[in-house]
């Protein structure tokens, strides 16, 4: 990417002008969500203004228009996605949701008493706890996949786990705390030799790689809109179509029906069988346009870009004395999380914050995982394809400051 | 000096600050100045846990007068503690729960701490007035 590319992408994102507390906005929060390119926010303002009508009930123009728009978004993330065919993209509230769907529908479906499920000690809260509330549902049992010393999954313990009991593996694609991208399609191979079907946590992989979802063979895939430039409050369930037809529906309401009496009602098919309630038509749309714009730009570009502040972000970060990266996979995405000698990572994130530099603290919804490397929580920073190295400069200065304040 | 006139002298205090770094600065200075809260009081049930530090109270009634320790692990939010137990330890029950802390607002950290700062910020405040009440009956049972 060439500078001035990089100043023509900054130019679409009205808020990396912000100043914050008199000082120029450094975002480097982009796993916990990204900013949103101009077009997005047109978009959801052109949906809102002039095509604002409920979907899949109106004959009137703009509800055929609307629902038009929803189902090319449709098709746009089945595009992305590489799916294989539009039935299978299901729009949910986020990963969160899809992966609650999931744990309930096809718990309901296929899992009994003294079934397992293994997930991995670096999920986030939300691919632990629909499981476990599955598993305190139906009596199941949760096996975890632990890590290296550098934050990589032990695929010899994963594949001990694997037995006749296992009945899903869900699993992150890339750490949201570590950065580690896992060999989720070998991850999938070795589960698909039990008959097991995985479930892929997209929201930290999807922004930053290219993902094919046919050619990784993953019988379920999620992400979130919000993290790859999109709007909050809508995201995305990929699922096999011959999976999705075996679990029963989420939620029931308008637009999943086939026909509803009293006595029995039977149910729409995919994909509306699990969109209960009217959709977020706009969001879709506007999701839709994310995807376009990263597309543009290209997943790849982003990836070597992105690759480039991390390295060079490392370097710089070892300038410090104390530092402790925590993760160092060999395969690893645009995320660092690090602490300096013994101070408390919420001291560092609130004096940087004052400086300007956004920045997430704390167990980043993963607290089994802080738990396991008994540590009190990271310092992260994760970036966007917009960042620069010039941040990365001014952030270390800040670092070294506010080290030195706090020593 | 009561409560309030406590209150002032940080108010006055942290005014000759523009810059917000200065005022986290002397927040830093004076989290390293507390005194280390008695390990037996680092117990689950002085805890306040909040979203990312964690804070003990815990609190003494000696002759009517009740006096606050504490403790966390990060010194911004030891910082916080010392200025709460400079403010209220030494009073007694009644002056302490009858007392609005208007210093938190005035020098500005209310505002400048996240949200679920902010709430522990104020989960401090609630345990400290809780400690006085629960002094306060105590006593009047006694009597």
């Amino acid at each position: 990417m060439t500078n001035e590319q990089l100043r023509q992408i900054r130019a679409d994102f009205p808020i990396l002008t912000e100043k914050i507390y008199t000082k120029d906005l450094i975002y480097f929060d982009n796993g916990a969500t990204t900013q949103k390119p101009r077009c997005v926010v047109e978009r959801i303002e052109e949906g809102y203004y002039h095509l604002n009508a409920n979907i899949h009930r109106g004959v009137h123009y703009l509800s055929q228009k609307a629902t038009e728009a929803h189902e090319a978004a449709r098709s746009t993330v089945a595009e992305f996605l590489h799916a294989g065919k539009r039935e299978e993209i299901i729009f949910t509230r986020g990963t969160t949701e899809a992966i609650n769907l999931v744990a309930t529908s096809f718990g309901e479906a296929f899992c009994k008493a003294g079934d397992e499920v293994i997930v991995s000690v670096m999920e986030h809260h939300s691919n632990i706890v629909p499981w476990q509330m599955l598993c305190e549902r139906k009596g199941m049992r949760l096996r975890v996949i632990p890590i290296n010393e550098r934050g990589e999954l032990d695929l010899e313990i994963y594949k001990s786990l694997l037995n006749e009991h296992t009945k899903i593996v869900s699993i992150a694609h890339v750490s949201n705390v570590l950065g580690t991208i896992n060999p989720v399609a070998e991850i999938i191979r070795l589960a698909h030799e039990h008959n097991v079907p995985v479930l892929v946590d997209g929201a930290q992989s999807v922004p930053h790689i290219p993902v094919n979802v046919v050619e990784l063979d993953a019988d379920f895939y999620v992400f979130s809109a919000h993290k790859i430039y999109g709007p909050t409050g809508i995201g995305v369930l990929y699922g096999k179509e011959n999976l999705l037809n075996a679990i029963p529906p989420y939620q029931g309401g308008g637009e999943m029906i086939q026909t509803v009496t009293f006595e029995k009602t039977t149910y729409n098919e995919l994909p509306f069988k699990f969109e209960a309630g009217t959709p977020d038509y706009i969001g879709s749309t506007a999701l839709a346009e994310a995807l376009r714009y990263v597309q543009c730009i290209g997943l790849d570009t982003i990836a070597i870009h992105e690759h480039g502040l991390l390295t060079y972000a490392t370097e710089r970060l070892f300038e410090i004395e104390g530092m402790h990266i925590i993760g160092t996979a060999k395969e690893k995405s645009a995320v660092i999380s690090f602490l300096v000698g013994t101070i408390h990572p919420y001291d560092i994130g609130m004096l940087l914050d004052k400086l300007g530099i956004a920045v997430r603290t704390g167990h980043h919804c993963a607290q089994p995982l802080i738990d396991s490397l008994e540590i009190p929580g990271t310092v992260r920073v994760s970036f966007a394809f917009y960042n620069t190295k010039g941040e990365i400069d001014n952030f270390i200065v800040a670092l070294k400051r506010v080290v030195g304040m706090l020593q | 000096m009561t409560i309030n006139e406590l209150q002032d002298e940080i108010i006055e205090e942290f005014s000759q600050f523009d810059d917000w770094m200065d005022k986290y600065a002397l927040l830093i200075d004076l989290g390293n100045s507390l005194e280390a809260l008695d390990p037996k009081h680092k117990n689950p049930q002085n805890i306040i846990e909040g979203c990312q530090s964690r804070v003990w109270l815990n609190a003494e009634l000696n002759n009517g007068i009740i006096t606050y320790q504490g403790e966390s692990d990060a010194v911004l939010v030891k910082g916080i503690v010392s200025l709460l137990i400079q403010v209220l330890s030494g009073h007694t029950a009644d002056e302490i729960i009858n007392t609005e802390l208007y210093f938190i607002d005035k020098i500005g950290l209310k505002e400048h701490l996240s949200p679920t700062r902010s709430n522990g910020l104020l989960a401090m405040v609630k345990q400290m007035k809780i400690f006085a009440l629960a002094y306060k009956s105590a006593v009047s049972t006694k009597q």
